[in-house]
């Protein structure tokens, strides 16, 4: 079987990259904008493991990274979507567009 | 050596009075602040005299000197090894006797005000004021550090403004306040710098150590001192003028007196109290306190007793002339404190010599007493008569005799008439100047006998001159102003009676105590007797000035104002108080204000001020401009975050490589 390139895993992951980021600045649902960010942070996981397999076989550090990343994307998921049910109770609404009051 | 700690409850007591009363005074207590006041100052004036007791009979003399006993001490603020300020209490002959005189002077103050202020809406802080007045001068007395006097000396300036502003809603009385405060406060500048010399040259400011330090010609401080000279003096010279400059100010001699007649327009208790026989007594204390060093310097001992002299003579002349009876005291009051500085000025320290110090110490010791009278006694008058006026008086001694017969005596006294308290003390003075400087002793006399002319014009205008039912009539007019539950009290009530009874036993009394025994400049004691044949002369002096001052007041004629037309522009500068208060006026109005106050101030506004509205103006200016960026959107701040991540990973890959 045919490897395949590294560039081309590097290409998958900073398409995903882009695509949380253009979402995370276009959406403004903050359920979305949780998912975008979500996105962002598994194509750093692929950053990882590529070059983990790619340039240090023998090592596992990389694919450590990717574990601690997964478990605490987890944990930030958790605190992020109490944050939007409060957001919701107080303002009935999950539109960032509608919390604005933190301003000068 | 035993122990006075004790001692430290005479300052604490008014303190804490004056804390209470000041707080919960005029809420939960105005009934009874005058009751509160009296006995804690009483309890602070036993113990006054349980130490002086202690001190000048059983314990304070060794081989018969007098100590300097340190009776509690405590650094307060350390500087460095060497050089802090310490909170101490000294027991000297000189501290014990004001502490007496302190106390006990306040203490009839006190009582009498129970009577004079009775009704009086601040009653309560009437007597918080004067509790942290006795305060601040005990702590004054007993200060063992050069600094901690000057500490206590500032708030005796402040009580004193509280007292004299106590009819805050009298435009005079809070003129006068601030003419005294800026005044003392001028004058205490120049303490202030006196103090930073003789530290800083002796290294200390301890004033046991620096006496120690100065008196001996030997010592690494004395040369240096002594040695640095400025304009032509030495550093001495000038540390000890400085010194003197603060004490000429409290103690109103010539020309920072200009505040102390005006001050007059305070409480007249209160006068009696500040302005007769403990505030203005200070600078005399201060310098009899380091006097041992002024004696090591010829200049500014002649400054003292020069000044004191002038102030002496000058005050003397206005008092001839003034018509307000509290003015007249005033005036005589700053003649006296003349007398104890010119003394204090010819005295040498230590032995026959230090006849001076020892006069001028017996005199401060019995005009506190005869003064305090005379002011408690022109009290009474007042809140009789209701003006201070003495066209308004006149043949009270038929409505007052007890007021009368103290307030005669107390003037007997002050005119020096054996056997009253002043004589001795005046004839002490008078032997010393005679010993020292036949300039001086001119002076004195000439003084002595105008002392008697002015006290005794007083007395007359008072008590003589018109009848009595033109009086009565008088009174029944301006009584119904204020004081209307007293209006047909006579003399006051017993309060008001009793201090001036106690004062005029006083002031019969004091001049029999042994003063050369206890109090001498260096302790020991010096044997003093009354020469007959000297004392002719002052006596004679004064009787014969108290008889012209009879024949031209007892009675209504107009002798006196064909004398006083006789003396013409003397007499109407003497009435005007010597322009000095015109002169003031003149060099601030029209020298310091416009040429230095005003440009300070414009200089002040624009560019100090100036300064700081630029940059106050600036920022506010550049947060106009960026407080867009606090949109409030999420998005946004990721949108910068995002973009700053991207610029410095672009500076750091392409640039800092």
């Amino acid at each position: 079987m045919q490897e395949i390139p590294l560039t081309q895993l590097l290409f998958v992951s900073t398409f995903l990259f882009f695509i949380g980021m253009y979402g995370l600045f276009t959406r403004r649902n903050l359920i979305t904008m949780l998912m975008s960010i979500e996105l962002m942070l598994n194509s750093v996981n692929i950053n990882f493991v590529a070059f983990n397999k790619y340039l240090f076989p023998n090592n596992l550090d990389g694919l450590f990274f990717t574990l601690f990343i997964i478990t605490i994307a987890a944990a930030e998921a958790a605190v992020a979507i109490a944050i939007i049910i409060n957001l919701y109770r107080s303002h009935n609404s999950i539109d960032v567009e509608d919390a604005t009051e933190m301003k000068y | 050596m035993s122990n006075y700690f004790y001692i430290l409850w005479i300052p604490l007591l008014p303190l804490i009075t004056f804390v209470v009363l000041g707080l919960f005074g005029r809420k939960y207590l105005s009934g009874i602040a005058g009751l509160l006041g009296t006995a804690s100052l009483l309890t602070s004036t036993i113990l006054s005299f349980v130490a002086a007791k202690q001190y000048f009979f059983i314990d304070g003399k060794v081989n018969g000197v007098f100590q300097k006993i340190e009776a509690f001490k405590y650094t307060w603020l350390e500087f460095s090894p060497n050089v802090s300020i310490d909170l101490g209490m000294i027991i000297d002959p000189i501290s014990v006797m004001m502490l007496v005189v302190v106390t006990s002077v306040s203490l009839m103050v006190h009582v009498f005000s129970l009577g004079y202020m009775k009704g009086e809406e601040r009653f309560a802080t009437y007597y918080a004021f004067l509790s942290l007045f006795t305060f601040s001068m005990l702590g004054l007395i007993l200060s063992s550090n050069i600094f901690q006097v000057y500490m206590f000396w500032e708030l005796v300036g402040v009580s004193s403004f509280l007292l004299i502003s106590y009819y805050f809603n009298k435009p005079s009385a809070v003129a006068a306040s601030k003419k005294a405060f800026i005044v003392t406060r001028f004058a205490d500048l120049g303490f202030l710098i006196g103090i930073l010399i003789l530290g800083f040259y002796g290294g200390t400011l301890d004033i046991g150590e620096l006496i120690a330090r100065f008196t001996s010609v030997n010592s690494a401080q004395y040369i240096s001192i002594t040695g640095a000279s400025f304009l032509g003096a030495s550093m001495l010279t000038w540390g000890l003028t400085l010194l003197f400059m603060g004490g000429a100010g409290k103690s109103a001699m010539f020309p920072l007196h200009i505040w102390l007649p005006d001050a007059m327009e305070g409480p007249t208790p209160v006068s009696a109290l500040i302005h007769a026989a403990t505030m203005v007594v200070a600078g005399v204390y201060l310098v009899a306190r380091m006097f041992p060093v002024f004696s090591m310097d010829e200049a500014a001992l002649n400054i003292v007793t020069y000044v004191g002299a002038a102030s002496a003579l000058f005050a003397a002349v206005i008092a001839c002339t003034q018509t307000d009876i509290k003015r007249v005291l005033a005036y005589s009051t700053m003649s006296q404190i003349g007398y104890m500085m010119f003394a204090l000025g010819i005295s040498k320290n230590g032995g026959e010599n230090g006849l001076g110090y020892m006069a001028s110490m017996f005199h401060l010791f019995t005009h506190a007493f005869f003064k305090s009278l005379l002011f408690l006694g022109a009290g009474s008058v007042i809140h009789m008569v209701h003006s201070n006026e003495m066209k308004d008086m006149g043949g009270l001694r038929k409505l007052m005799p007890i007021t009368h017969i103290a307030f005669l005596i107390a003037c007997l006294a002050i005119a020096g008439i054996p056997p009253f308290a002043g004589f001795f003390s005046k004839e002490e003075i008078l032997t010393a100047a005679f010993h020292e400087n036949k300039i001086i002793y001119g002076i004195a006399l000439f003084t002595a006998a105008l002392t008697s002319f002015y006290m005794f014009r007083l007395y007359f205008n008072i008590f003589w001159s018109k009848e009595t039912p033109a009086t009565n009539h008088a009174h029944i007019e301006h009584g119904h102003d204020n004081h209307d539950a007293h209006n047909n009290h006579g003399e006051g009530p017993w309060v008001m009676k009793l201090p001036l009874i106690i004062l005029a036993a006083c002031a019969v009394g004091v001049g029999f105590v042994p003063f050369s025994q206890l109090v001498t400049s260096d302790g020991k004691a010096l044997e003093t007797h009354i020469d007959v044949m000297f004392s002719i002369a002052p006596v004679a002096l004064s009787v014969l000035a108290i008889l012209l001052a009879a024949n031209f007041y007892k009675n209504q004629n107009d002798k006196s104002d064909k004398v006083a037309s006789a003396f013409g522009g003397l007499y109407t500068a003497a009435y005007k108080k010597f322009y000095v208060d015109e002169v003031y006026l003149f060099i601030t109005k029209k020298i310091i204000f416009p040429f230095i106050g005003q440009p300070i101030a414009w200089a002040d506004r624009n560019i100090v001020d100036g300064f700081m509205l630029l940059l106050a103006k600036t920022t506010a200016k550049i947060s106009e401009l960026i407080k867009g960026f606090q949109s409030g959107k999420v998005q946004n701040y990721a949108i910068y975050f995002f973009g700053g991540v991207a610029v410095l990973s672009i500076l750091i890959i392409y640039i800092w490589k």
